[in-house]
């Protein structure tokens, strides 16, 4: 993985003293709250119901085990000894104190770690493919890539105060693993005709109040050329997204008001003018961050069999377990979703667990998923069975990945002040109703219920086959019930079926909905959202409220 | 220290400005911060829509919807251009001013208004040269700010050299 030379480390450090000197001038009262809030924000830290919130950032979802160890530690030192792992696929802690703060950059930044740009009206965290490296069917590792936009996105002298926030993602294969048509950028790794290198360009998806999906911009943009393209297309936005209504500010907005082909000519004229100035890094840069990437030196004598005789054991590699492209290797997915867990939540101790891991069987390196879970990428497969005895000795070899109980989860209102209900509670009473089941599970195949708090959808209601969003009913907490959504490949938007539920209600219409799915599948390989899309929402909605 | 040889000789006035800006703010005037050598332009600032119907003034004014870009023709008549900053989270005049210099403008670029210190060094990178902030920056602040970084991840219109050029230089 990526490692900061000198440059990537004095950048880093300077921004760190600034942020401590920015902290310092508002402790002193020499700025304003509203002047010292986009600076926090910056630097990813939120003031929340309880305490400040931060957010730290993971480049592209990959985390060494010594970067995993410091946040085992921040989460013993500086919290309550657990951390959130997002959708975004970085890490949150919920009680974080102002005046600790220096001390935790300090310690984050001994480990290439930092929480630059994880919120406010700029350039987020990059997120990519959890399978990054490993994947069978990827063209390419998009990480380099993504490498390449942290950098240039990092303190960009015209970009950080942008109508509001943006997010790229970057992958390399058909499956899309990242939910790129949702992100403000989603680029997709191709080869031309030629088979040359390049991307294809979507932009303008997004979840919050108005759900967009990305719209194709270009087909194809050599990679050699795609800093300058991103460029074009931030200038673009910076001009001419909106900035009188917050709500109507993100590039998904302008996209759709000016229409993709004008938005498209703004965007090529752009870059007309841009490109010529030499702003993408040369080959020999590249060169230097692929190799960085370079894949692991694989055993290869490593048996390509596994022994599968203890059951449980079977259960999770048939569940969390996916092909590798080096033959005798395997990915290892690990459910962040235990029995009446906090989906997403890690303790300092199963964090400690996981770094061993990825230390001793998986070259040192973990990714953190969009749905959040995390991966071992790289696990030999006659490792497989050490690895999961000691996960499960941790909680954290529940067999559910892509089940009814891998729910993605916001924080809602038990933290969160811009929420309308609780979000956690609900799923974990929706969760409770199967997780004792793993059979049950496993025969209603893939089906992915998504909860969010309120209408910014952090929780990515939108792209649930199941999505559920906390509304307030006259000062009740009240849940509206969507389906239809998904954040892969064949990305669409979930709709609404009828009138919403208290929180009783919501547990037993999802419960009414699976036992429809059941019924009406043709057969088990169908999933519960092909077949929504077979049927239509009537059917469903007959069910729940017949 | 070699580096911020790099970045003086790029930039040379920085030092020197901001030493030779320290006249005290006065309570009624917002200090004016220069980082160039020619003197001020004093003359009346036009409003863009008044300069492009009868375009004679030296001096004009850009508000954060201005096309700056309407500007090219008339770039060699122009002594200063004041990019105006009612709001700081308002991000539209750091293009201007990127786009001015990306046309060849060498005359002065001035940010007015909501200008704090913590953006000062973000506007010194896309071709601002000189401020007018509605409250007076503490220049030892403004200082500590421009000397902060010793390298950029990239290009922009200060003539600095991203490190990826400086790492296959
Ligand atoms: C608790 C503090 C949080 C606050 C105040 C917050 C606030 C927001 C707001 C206001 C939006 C809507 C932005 C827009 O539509 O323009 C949003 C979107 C989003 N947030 Fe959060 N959020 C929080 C936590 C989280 C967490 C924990 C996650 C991940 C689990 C997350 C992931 C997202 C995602 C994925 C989106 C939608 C993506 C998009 O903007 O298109 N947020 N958040
Ligand atoms: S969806 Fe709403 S309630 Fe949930 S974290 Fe985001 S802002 Fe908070």
């Amino acid at each position: 993985m990526y490692r900061y030379d000198q440059y990537d480390q004095a950048i880093v450090d300077a921004r760190v003293a600034e942020f401590k000197e920015q902290v310092g001038r508002r402790l002193r009262n020499e700025i304003t709250e509203d002047e010292f809030k986009p600076l926090r924000l910056m630097n990813g830290l939120y003031l929340q119901l309880h305490a400040y919130m931060l957010r730290v950032a993971v480049p592209y979802g990959t985390l060494s085990g010594v970067q995993m160890r410091m946040l085992a530690h921040i989460a013993r030192k500086y919290d309550r000894d657990y951390g959130h792992f997002t959708t975004r696929q970085n890490i949150q802690y919920n009680w974080i104190k102002l005046e600790q703060f220096s001390d935790l950059l300090d310690d984050l930044s001994k480990v290439e770690m930092h929480a630059f740009q994880t919120s406010g009206n700029c350039i987020r965290n990059i997120s990519s493919d959890q399978f990054a490296g490993a994947a069978a069917d990827e063209l390419a590792d998009p990480r380099p890539y993504a490498e390449l936009l942290r950098q240039w996105s990092t303190l960009h002298p015209e970009f950080s105060f942008l109508p509001r926030k943006f997010k790229i993602a970057v992958i390399a294969s058909e499956t899309d693993r990242a939910a790129i048509q949702l992100h403000d950028i989603g680029l997709q790794l191709r080869k031309d005709e030629s088979g040359a290198l390049g991307f294809r360009v979507y932009v303008g998806g997004g979840m919050g109040r108005t759900p967009i999906i990305g719209q194709v911009v270009r087909e194809f943009i050599p990679v050699g050329q795609f800093m300058s393209y991103s460029e074009a297309i931030l200038r673009v936005y910076n001009r001419y997204g909106r900035r009188d209504n917050i709500y109507k500010a993100r590039i998904k907005i302008l996209v759709n008001e000016l229409g993709i082909v004008e938005f498209t000519r703004q965007v090529e004229a752009e870059w007309a003018l841009l490109e010529p100035l030499g702003l993408d890094a040369p080959k020999a840069e590249y060169d230097r961050i692929i190799a960085q990437f370079a894949e692991p030196t694989y055993d290869l004598a490593a048996p390509d069999t596994l022994d599968l005789s203890d059951p449980d054991f079977a259960a999770w590699v048939s569940q969390n377990v996916h092909a590798h492209k080096q033959p005798g290797y395997a990915i290892a997915t690990i459910s962040l979703k235990p029995k009446a867990g906090i989906p997403g939540d890690a303790s300092s101790a199963q964090m400690d667990v996981i770094a061993d891991l990825a230390k001793k069987y998986a070259q040192d390196e973990i990714r953190v998923t969009h749905s959040q879970n995390l991966v071992l990428a790289h696990v030999r497969k006659a490792d497989l069975y050490a690895v999961w005895q000691a996960l499960d000795a941790a909680d954290l070899a529940t067999p559910n990945l892509d089940l009814v109980t891998d729910i993605i989860v916001c924080p809602g209102m038990d933290y969160c002040t811009l929420a309308n209900a609780r979000s956690i509670p609900i799923a974990q009473k929706i969760a409770a109703k199967f997780e004792n089941d793993i059979e049950q599970q496993r025969d209603l195949g893939e089906l992915k219920i998504k909860v969010s708090g309120c209408i910014n959808g952090c929780g990515h209601h939108h792209a649930g086959h199941i999505g559920i969003l906390g509304v307030d009913k006259k000062g009740e907490e009240a849940y509206q019930l969507l389906l239809g959504g998904s954040g892969a490949e064949d990305a669409s938007l979930a709709k609404i079926l009828g009138p919403g539920f208290d929180a009783e209600g919501i547990v037993g219409a999802v419960d009414k909905l699976i036992a429809f799915y059941r019924s009406a599948r043709t057969n088990p390989s169908e999933r519960f959202l092909d077949t929504y899309r077979r049927l239509g929402a009537a059917p469903f909605k007959e069910a729940v409220y017949g | 220290m070699g580096n911020h040889d790099r970045v003086a000789s790029a930039d040379g006035q920085d030092q020197v400005a901001v030493g030779n800006a320290a006249a005290p703010p006065l309570d009624d005037t917002p200090a004016l911060l220069r980082f160039r050598s020619d003197a001020p332009d004093d003359g009346p600032l036009s409003p863009l829509a008044d300069f492009l119907a009868d375009g004679n003034a030296a001096a004009v004014r850009l508000d954060p919807a201005d096309d700056a870009r309407s500007l090219i023709p008339h770039l060699g008549r122009l002594r200063l251009i004041e990019v105006a900053f009612p709001k700081f989270r308002d991000g539209r005049g750091y293009s201007a001013a990127r786009m001015l210099r990306e046309a060849g403008f060498t005359g002065e670029i001035r940010a007015a208004g909501d200008v704090l210190v913590d953006q000062i060094g973000f506007m010194r990178r896309v071709g601002f040269d000189s401020f007018a902030p509605a409250k007076p920056l503490d220049l030892s602040v403004v200082k500590l700010t421009l000397e902060r970084y010793p390298y950029v991840y990239q290009k922009a219109a200060d003539g600095l050299q991203p490190v990826w050029a400086l790492r296959h230089g």
